[in-house]
C-alpha cells in the first residue's frame, strides 16, 4: 500500500468517531433512556474526542491542508507535549474512552468506531508516526543581501552621453554592454 | 444569466427532481405507517416508528441511485447513443462522480436519521416489556404472541435482556451494525485528504461496499417491523378495541389481534444496479484480457515516462482516458490516464507523471532507470481497460474552441491538436475553424515533449498557410530571476528560448476577463466551446468568466474534465 501515513486516516476516522460518540450521547441522554450516564460520558468523550482530533498533524512527507481555523486548538493541543505527540498514548486513550459506550445501545456506534480509529492509531504508532503541529511560518523579512545596507541615492557617476554612445566601429573600447540594440543612428 | 442557464441548466434540474423523489418518498412512507394497521405498533413506539420507516424508504432509492454512476462503460455507451441528440445532456454524464459523492451524502444523512429513530424505538419496545403492569397497553401488547412465537407484535421477546445484547442478537440489528460500520469506514476513507494522497487507502476500503450491500439487503430479513394482519383488522378494529384492551378475546367484538412482520423490500429497489454493476466488472475485466504490447518507451525530462502500446481492436475518440493495470506491480491497482495519441494513429500513447508507487515501479519496470536499450519481450506485461469518454470528445463540434491546460493537465490536448492536424489533412472541411490554446505551466522542462509537438504543428501549419488556424499561448507561471534576466537579453530573438516556438512565452497568468473580451469580440454570435483539464481553483475562475462574458451574443460553454 505504499508510504501512507496511517494517522491521517486515524484521525478522520477518530473525529467522525468522535461525532457519533456525542451525537448518541445526546439521544441517550435527551430521550431519557436507561442507563442515561453512559450516554452523558459519551457526551463528554466525544465532545473531548473531537477536540483533541480536530488539529490535524504536519505530514512527514508532502504538504499538509490545516481545518478551517484549527490553530488554536493546536496550540492547546500542543501543551501536553509528549502525551499527545506520542500516538500510543492516543491509541491506548480512545480505546479507553470508547469502552463506556459499549454499554448502552446509544453509543455502542461510537464505541465501535473509535475501537476502529484506536486500531489505526496503533498501526500508526507501530510505523513510528507522531504529531506534529502545523506551525504558520513566519516569513523573514526579505533580505536583501549582508553587504547592503541602504539602497544608493544617486545614480552611479556616468560619463556623459557622447562618450557613452556605442560607436559602431569601435565596439570593444565600449563603456558598458547594453542589452537593448542600439541603432547607428541616434 | 444566459450563460448560466446554459452551463448548468440541466445539472440544477437533474438535481431538483432527484431531491423531489426523495422528499415525495420521505413523506409518503411517513403517512404509510400512519394507518390502523399500524394503530397497535405506534400504541408503543410513537411517532418514532414513522421516522424510522421513512428514511428506509429514501434508502432504498438511493443506494439503487449510488451504484449507477460508476458504471463507467455503461456510462460510456450512453453517452455515445445520447451525443447525436443533444450535446448538453452526454455533458450531464461528465458530472457523475459529483452525484455520486451527493447520493452518498444523502445516504448518510437518512442513515443518521434512521439509527436515531430506531434508538428510540429500542428503547420503547424495551420499556414496554418492563413495565410489568396489565393494565398498561404496551405491556399487554407485547405480551402477545408469547405462545406461539409468530403473532408478537414486540420484537424483544423477553425482559431479562437489554437494548444492545437485542440488537446483536437480531439479524436486522447485526446487519444494521456492520453496514453502518462499513458506511462510516468508506466515507471516513474518501475524504478529499485520503483520497488524493494515498487512493490506495480510498479504493480498497471502498470496496466495502459489498459488505454493505450484502448486509442492506438481509437486513430486513427478519421481519422485525410488525403491523396487524389484514384479516386481524378486519375483525378487531383497533379504533374501537383499544380501550377495551383487559378484555380482549373474552367476548366476541375484539379478538386477541394477530401481528406479522413486513416482508424486506430493499432488495427489489437494489438488484437492478447490483446486477449492472456486476455486468460492469466483467465488462472491465474482460477487456483487461485482452492482450496489449508495449511498443515503444520515452523518457522526457521533468519524470514523465511516454508509453507507447498496442491493443488489437482498441478504437478511441479524441481526448479519452483509459485505466492502466501492471500485473508484475500490483494486481489490484487500475490507474487512470489521457490518452495523447490521436484517433489516427496506428498506436496508443500516455504520458505518465512519476509522482507515486505505482508510476515509480513503472518506471523502474520499463528500464528507466537503465542506460541500455532494452528486448522488447522483457517489458512488463499490461492490461488496459477503457476508453472512457470525457469531455474533450466534444471539441470538434464547436465551430471555435478554447482549450486551457494546467501543468500535465494539457495531456488530453495533445491528443485533440493531433487529431486536428490529421483531420486537416485527410478531410478539408472540419466544423471547427478556430483554436485558442492556453498552456499554463510551471517549469520550462515540462516543456519538452509537449512543445517538440507544439513545433511539428507549427511547421505543418505554415506549409498548408494554415498558420492562424491555431493560436497558442503559453504561460510560465513560476520563474526564477536569473532565468528572466537572460530571457529579458534574447528579447529580439525570432524563436522563444524556451520553447523554440514562433509565438513567445508569456511570464505570470493570463488574464482571463482580457481574453474572454478578446476572443468574443472576434467571433460575434457563436457557441465557444471552453474545455479545461486543470485545477478546481482554476475551474472556478473560468467557469465564473463564462458566465459572465456575453458581449455580441457570444455564448461560452464550459467543460472540465478530471479525475
Amino acid at each position: 500500500m505504499g508510504k501512507i501515513e496511517w494517522a491521517m486516516w486515524a484521525n478522520e476516522q477518530a473525529l467522525a468517531a468522535g461525532l457519533i460518540y456525542a451525537t448518541g450521547g445526546i439521544v441517550g441522554v435527551a430521550g431519557q433512556f436507561r442507563s442515561w450516564q453512559f450516554a452523558a460520558f459519551g457526551i463528554a468523550a466525544g465532545v473531548f474526542v473531537c477536540l483533541l482530533e480536530y488539529p490535524r498533524s504536519k505530514r512527514g512527507k508532502g504538504t499538509s491542508v490545516e481545518r478551517t481555523g484549527q490553530y488554536c486548538f493546536t496550540v492547546c493541543v500542543k501543551a501536553f507535549g509528549p502525551l499527545t505527540r506520542n500516538y500510543y498514548v492516543r491509541a491506548f486513550l480512545h480505546a479507553a474512552l470508547c469502552v463506556p459506550g459499549g454499554f448502552m445501545l446509544a453509543t455502542v456506534l461510537g464505541c465501535v468506531c473509535l475501537a476502529i480509529a484506536s486500531l489505526i492509531y496503533l498501526s500508526a504508532a507501530i510505523h513510528g508516526e507522531h504529531w506534529e503541529p502545523i506551525l504558520p511560518r513566519t516569513e523573514p523579512p526579505k533580505r536583501t543581501g549582508e553587504s547592503i545596507k541602504e539602497p544608493p541615492q544617486n545614480p552611479p557617476p556616468r560619463p556623459p552621453p557622447e562618450l557613452r554612445r556605442k560607436k559602431v566601429d569601435n565596439l570593444e573600447t565600449a563603456a558598458y554592454d547594453n542589452p537593448m540594440s542600439v541603432t547607428i543612428n541616434e | 444569466m444566459g450563460n448560466f442557464a446554459a452551463n448548468e441548466g440541466l445539472s440544477i434540474f437533474v438535481i431538483l427532481v432527484w431531491l423531489g423523489i426523495n422528499v415525495f418518498l420521505f413523506v409518503h412512507f411517513y403517512m404509510a405507517f400512519l394507518v390502523d394497521r399500524y394503530y397497535y405498533t405506534r400504541v408503543i413506539l410513537g411517532q418514532a416508528l414513522s421516522w424510522a420507516r421513512a428514511p428506509a424508504a429514501c434508502l432504498n432509492f438511493n443506494c439503487m441511485l449510488i451504484l449507477l454512476p460508476v458504471c463507467r462503460n455503461l456510462l460510456s455507451f450512453l453517452r455515445g447513443s445520447i451525443q447525436c441528440c443533444s450535446r448538453t445532456a452526454a455533458r450531464q454524464l461528465d458530472r457523475n462522480l459529483t452525484f455520486h459523492k451527493l447520493v452518498a451524502y444523502m445516504i448518510a444523512l437518512h442513515t443518521a436519521i434512521h439509527i436515531i429513530a430506531h434508538l428510540f424505538n429500542f428503547e420503547r419496545f424495551m420499556d414496554s416489556q418492563l413495565m410489568i403492569n396489565s393494565s398498561y397497553l404496551p405491556y399487554v401488547l407485547s405480551q402477545i404472541g408469547n405462545n406461539d412465537n409468530r403473532s408478537y407484535l414486540n420484537p424483544i421477546r423477553s425482559n431479562e435482556t437489554n437494548p444492545t445484547i437485542v440488537m446483536f442478537t437480531t439479524i436486522a440489528g447485526l446487519t444494521g451494525v456492520v453496514i453502518t460500520l462499513a458506511l462510516i469506514l468508506i466515507i471516513t476513507s474518501s475524504m478529499e485528504v485520503i483520497r488524493r494522497s494515498y487512493f490506495e487507502v480510498f479504493w480498497f476500503t471502498h470496496h466495502l461496499f459489498i459488505v454493505f450491500f450484502i448486509g442492506l439487503v438481509l437486513h430486513g430479513v427478519g421481519r422485525i417491523v410488525r403491523g396487524q394482519t389484514v384479516e386481524s383488522v378486519n375483525v378487531h378494529n383497533p379504533n374501537e378495541c383499544h380501550s377495551h384492551f383487559e378484555t380482549w378475546g373474552q367476548n366476541n367484538s375484539c379478538p386477541v389481534p394477530v401481528f406479522a412482520g413486513n416482508p424486506p423490500m430493499t432488495w427489489k429497489w437494489v438488484v437492478g444496479p447490483m446486477f449492472l454493476y456486476v455486468c460492469e466488472r466483467l465488462v472491465r475485466f474482460y477487456r483487461s484480457q485482452q492482450k496489449v504490447v508495449i511498443t515503444k518507451v520515452v523518457m522526457h525530462p521533468s519524470k514523465t515516462l511516454e508509453l507507447q502500446m498496442k491493443k488489437k481492436g482498441f478504437k478511441m475518440e479524441v481526448g479519452q482516458y483509459v485505466f492502466i493495470q501492471c500485473p508484475s506491480i500490483s494486481q489490484l491497482e487500475w490507474h487512470p490516464f489521457t490518452l495523447t495519441s490521436a484517433p489516427e494513429e496506428d498506436h496508443l500513447s500516455v504520458h505518465i507523471r512519476i509522482v507515486g508507487d505505482w508510476t515509480q515501479a513503472l518506471y523502474t519496470a520499463c528500464g528507466g532507470d537503465k542506460t541500455v536499450v532494452l528486448d522488447a519481450w522483457t517489458l512488463p506485461k499490461m492490461a488496459i481497460d477503457g476508453p472512457f469518454g470525457t469531455a474533450s470528445e466534444d471539441v470538434f463540434r464547436y465551430e471555435v474552441v478554447m482549450l486551457v491546460g494546467a501543468g500535465i493537465g494539457v495531456t488530453p490536448f495533445a491528443s485533440v491538436l493531433k487529431s486536428v492536424w490529421y483531420k486537416h489533412v485527410q478531410e478539408n472541411n472540419v466544423f471547427t475553424k478556430k483554436i485558442y490554446f492556453y498552456w499554463l505551466c510551471p517549469e520550462t522542462q515540462a516543456f519538452e515533449w509537449f512543445a517538440d509537438l507544439l513545433q511539428s504543428l507549427e511547421r505543418q501549419m505554415t506549409e498548408k498557410n494554415m498558420s492562424d488556424f491555431l493560436s497558442y499561448n503559453i504561460y510560465l507561471t513560476r520563474w526564477k530571476d536569473a532565468e528572466a534576466a537572460h530571457l529579458r537579453v534574447q528579447y529580439e530573438a525570432e524563436d522563444d528560448p524556451i520553447t523554440g516556438l514562433k509565438q513567445k512565452t508569456r511570464y505570470g497568468k493570463p488574464n482571463w476577463d482580457n481574453e474572454f473580451s478578446a476572443i468574443a469580440t472576434q467571433h460575434p454570435g457563436s457557441k465557444i466551446g471552453v474545455f479545461l483539464c486543470g485545477p478546481t481553483a482554476l475551474a472556478t475562475a473560468l467557469g465564473k468568466q463564462c458566465i459572465s462574458h456575453k458581449e455580441s451574443g457570444t455564448e461560452f460553454i464550459f467543460n472540465k474534465e478530471n479525475f
